[in-house]
């Protein structure tokens, strides 16, 4: 279906985004030169191109979500999309329609793009296979959430100059955390030392196996680290089931200053958000001068503007088209 | 820390003309002993004759000079039940016993799931026990077996190991979680292992004897399934796991099976259970009502077999004070628990006497092992150790009398008993802290 555009160079050949477990070097490259020109682009009062002047993009989110909604919404709309934002909470969602049937729904309004976050791994890439437009993962369970994992190290890029080399310490609940999965990824592929941090109970199975190194203390973990990234615990998760209480987790596992010193001098201080201020992170190091939180939101945007943009390149148009009352209507795949 | 610190000031003491036994180094043989400052300055047969000048003599006249007992399982009632047992009153009764170290169970009220509990035990211990006094902190909150404890904090505010008392974990889940973070902080999980289920409103061990008696029993199973189950999930998660006290030839099995996988299992048995059987229940007897139940001779015998080859690793009195209002009751409406700080010794000196077990592996199982299990460096006579020594005089007959014990519950089943083997002194941190003034009862 995607045919390529034949008069600009293609730096990701596929019609989605769905994970980062496939991403090539080059391809992570691309994407996060096109997102320095972007955040350049953001920065200017006339913030708006017209690249994607005429697609629909709907953002489906079965997941709230304040920052990654509004992040994909600007990206889209200062490419000159349309875009409509699906309240799962007033949607057919909630009166029983399955997920299939929602993809097929809203396939047939004939979206460009669909970004997609769902609490089930799995699902999205489910919904992919029943539209026939592209779809952005935009966070699925503990499986993946390629655009956080992207920005993150357009953000390390910027911050260190490199990523190659570098120590990445990621700590906090990895068990459920799609960040972490994404990031190990992406880092790994572009040649940093990922470590993992957590108490076992926040561990998956076989962590080992991830492509990180494990630790269960954190002072020995961060020793040295350029970067240290802060994953969030939701408070039903520290009362006693995975760890105590929200007071013991921030004496091990909270970033205080006396663990940070542990880290490199420079070491610069990272959180996808939303933070739990005094749970995973003390509020002074979460305003840090080393804390780079603020850019990730921006370079958040930036990032997104470029999938999108990559995207783009891949959707087919109307002059490769037949002509519309020609062609057939979508193919439903069941 | 614990209530006594070694100390300096005092006179030396030597200790002449004794049998000096320690398991840890494996020494049996006459010698002597010098405690300066609270610690063991020297020992061995060159001092067997001869103390230095200077110091107090005592004549131990060829009786043991071992290391004090360590008891990793004792329920002090306080706080909340003061009127069955103090730590002050549960530290005389240790030091009475020969026991120099205890290990108070968390089932108090409030239960002992917070850091500021432990600093409470250690305070109270400090101020009014005349023994060391260790906090076995709670796993879970309130020990609902739900949601766990700050084993880390815990653990730091100096929780010697952690617990879920008198009740297991039902829950899978729990139990594999409490593992897995206890690893991460080396904390070493000691569970009773009973299925709520299967023993519910059993009041003695399932057989023969329950059936004629018409008593609803508590099976072996309920003892062995929790404890198989939580093989499998040590085999999983890699905690460090202690059996607290289990009954029977299955459990020992089962024990022996993970230790041969080089899991980190351990496990202890009571005193109760080496040394008494379900027939001692005899006419409703409720102070052989424990938990778990006495069972039968065959599982008695077991017991002692895996002591002798070190399956079993340690011995607890199990120490459960209980007042004549809840021991007084049907067989069935009685408060399980037996008091046993001052019989642990002669009781266990029984099996020494009988020849079921030697001196020597007796006394690893109430020194060497528990502080190594629980991470003391008490437990061992060795020059610069803490002075915590017993004298003990193994051939003294006396016959036990509940009102004479220190106590303040006087349930004990060994009420009335023979006993063959005393101990003569006590000292803690190199005070003596007990000593026996000859025939105290008429």
């Amino acid at each position: 279906m995607a045919i390529q555009s034949s008069n600009a160079p293609n730096p990701y050949p596929h019609r989605h985004l769905l994970t980062c477990e496939r991403l090539t070097e080059g391809e992570i490259n691309a994407i996060l030169d096109i997102a320095d020109n972007a955040a350049d682009q953001s920065r200017r009062f006339d913030k708006k191109r017209d690249l994607l002047r005429g697609r629909t993009l709907i953002n489906l989110f079965f997941e709230s979500s304040t920052r990654t909604q509004s992040s994909f919404e600007l990206a889209a709309k200062r490419l000159g999309a349309d875009v409509m934002n699906m309240n799962v909470s007033t949607s057919s969602v909630t009166k029983g329609e399955t997920l299939i049937d929602t993809a097929i729904t809203l396939n047939a309004m004939r979206p460009d793009i669909i970004v997609v976050r769902h609490h089930a791994a799995g699902a999205v890439e489910l919904l992919s296979q029943k539209v026939d437009c592209s779809v952005i993962n935009a966070g699925d369970g503990a499986h993946q959430h390629p655009t956080q994992a992207l920005l993150d190290a357009l953000t390390i890029r910027r911050a260190k100059g490199r990523i190659a080399g570098l120590i990445v310490a990621i700590c906090g609940d990895i068990l459920h955390s799609r960040v972490a999965r994404s990031n190990i990824d992406v880092l790994n592929r572009l040649g940093a030392q990922v470590r993992i941090i957590a108490p076992s109970t926040l561990l998956p199975a076989a962590p080992e196996r991830l492509g990180a190194q494990v630790f269960t203390d954190m002072w020995k973990g961060i020793e040295g680290a350029d970067v240290v990234m802060m994953l969030r615990l939701q408070r039903e998760r520290m009362e006693g089931s995975y760890v105590p209480s929200s007071r013991e987790f921030f004496h091990f596992f909270g970033l205080d200053h006396e663990k940070l010193a542990r880290a490199k001098p420079d070491a610069v201080i990272m959180h996808p958000g939303p933070m739990n201020r005094g749970v995973e992170i003390a509020s002074t190091i979460a305003d840090h001068s080393r804390s780079v939180i603020r850019e990730q939101v921006e370079m958040g945007v930036a990032v997104r503007m470029a999938v999108l943009e990559v995207l783009a390149r891949n959707l087919p148009r109307d002059d490769d088209a037949m002509p519309d009352e020609q062609k057939p209507a979508p193919a439903v795949k069941r | 820390m614990n209530g006594r610190e070694p100390h300096s000031g005092k006179k030396p003491l030597a200790f002449i003309n004794a049998r000096l036994i320690d398991p840890d180094s494996k020494r049996d043989e006459p010698g002597g002993l010098l405690v300066r400052d609270g610690l063991i300055a020297d020992l061995g047969p060159h001092l067997r004759r001869n103390a230095p000048p200077g110091v107090e003599v005592v004549d131990c006249k060829g009786h043991v000079l071992c290391p004090g007992l360590i008891d990793a399982q004792v329920f002090a009632g306080e706080p909340g039940a003061e009127h069955r047992e103090t730590l002050k009153t549960a530290s005389h009764a240790a030091a009475a016993g020969g026991v120099t170290t205890i290990v108070v169970m968390p089932d108090t009220n409030p239960v002992i799931d917070q850091v500021a509990l432990v600093d409470f035990i250690q305070r109270r211990a400090r101020d009014n026990a005349s023994v060391h006094v260790h906090t076995m902190a709670a796993l879970t909150k309130g020990l609902l077996g739900e949601e766990m404890t700050e084993i880390g904090l815990l653990k730091r505010a100096g929780a010697v190991a952690f617990s879920n008392g008198k009740s297991s974990i039902a829950n899978t889940r729990v139990m594999k979680n409490v593992l897995l973070y206890s690893k991460d902080f080396g904390a070493l999980v000691v569970h009773h292992t009973e299925d709520p289920y299967l023993s519910a409103n059993g009041a003695m061990n399932s057989g023969e004897v329950a059936s004629r008696l018409g008593l609803p029993g508590v099976s072996k199973t309920a003892e062995t399934i929790v404890l198989e189950r939580d093989v499998r999930l040590v085999e999983m998660t890699g905690g460090r796991y202690h059996a607290a006290t289990i009954t029977c030839a299955e459990s020992l099995d089962v024990v022996r099976g993970a230790k041969k996988r080089k899991l980190p299992v351990t496990c202890g048995v009571s005193i109760n259970h080496l040394t008494l059987n379900e027939n001692d229940i005899g006419p409703y007897r409720t102070f052989f009502k424990v938990r778990p139940p006495l069972r039968r001779e065959e599982d008695r015998v077991a017991m002692i077999r895996g002591i002798a080859s070190g399956d079993i690793d340690i011995i607890v009195s199990s120490h459960d004070p209980q007042d004549a209002d809840v021991k007084r009751r049907p067989f069935a409406e009685a408060a399980d628990g037996a008091v046993g700080l001052e019989t642990l010794l002669p009781a266990a000196l029984r099996l020494h006497h009988s020849g079921e077990l030697s001196l020597m592996v007796l006394l690893k199982a109430m020194t060497s092992n528990p502080a190594k299990l629980l991470g003391l460096h008490s437990g061992r006579l060795a020059k610069g150790a803490i002075a915590d020594i017993i004298l003990v005089d193994l051939g003294e007959p006396w016959v036990v009398n509940k009102d004479s014990l220190r106590s303040r519950s006087k349930n004990s089943p060994f009420d009335e008993a023979k006993m063959q083997g005393r101990v003569l002194r006590t000292l803690v941190a190199g005070d003596t802290v007990y000593q026996y003034a000859g025939v105290e009862r008429t």
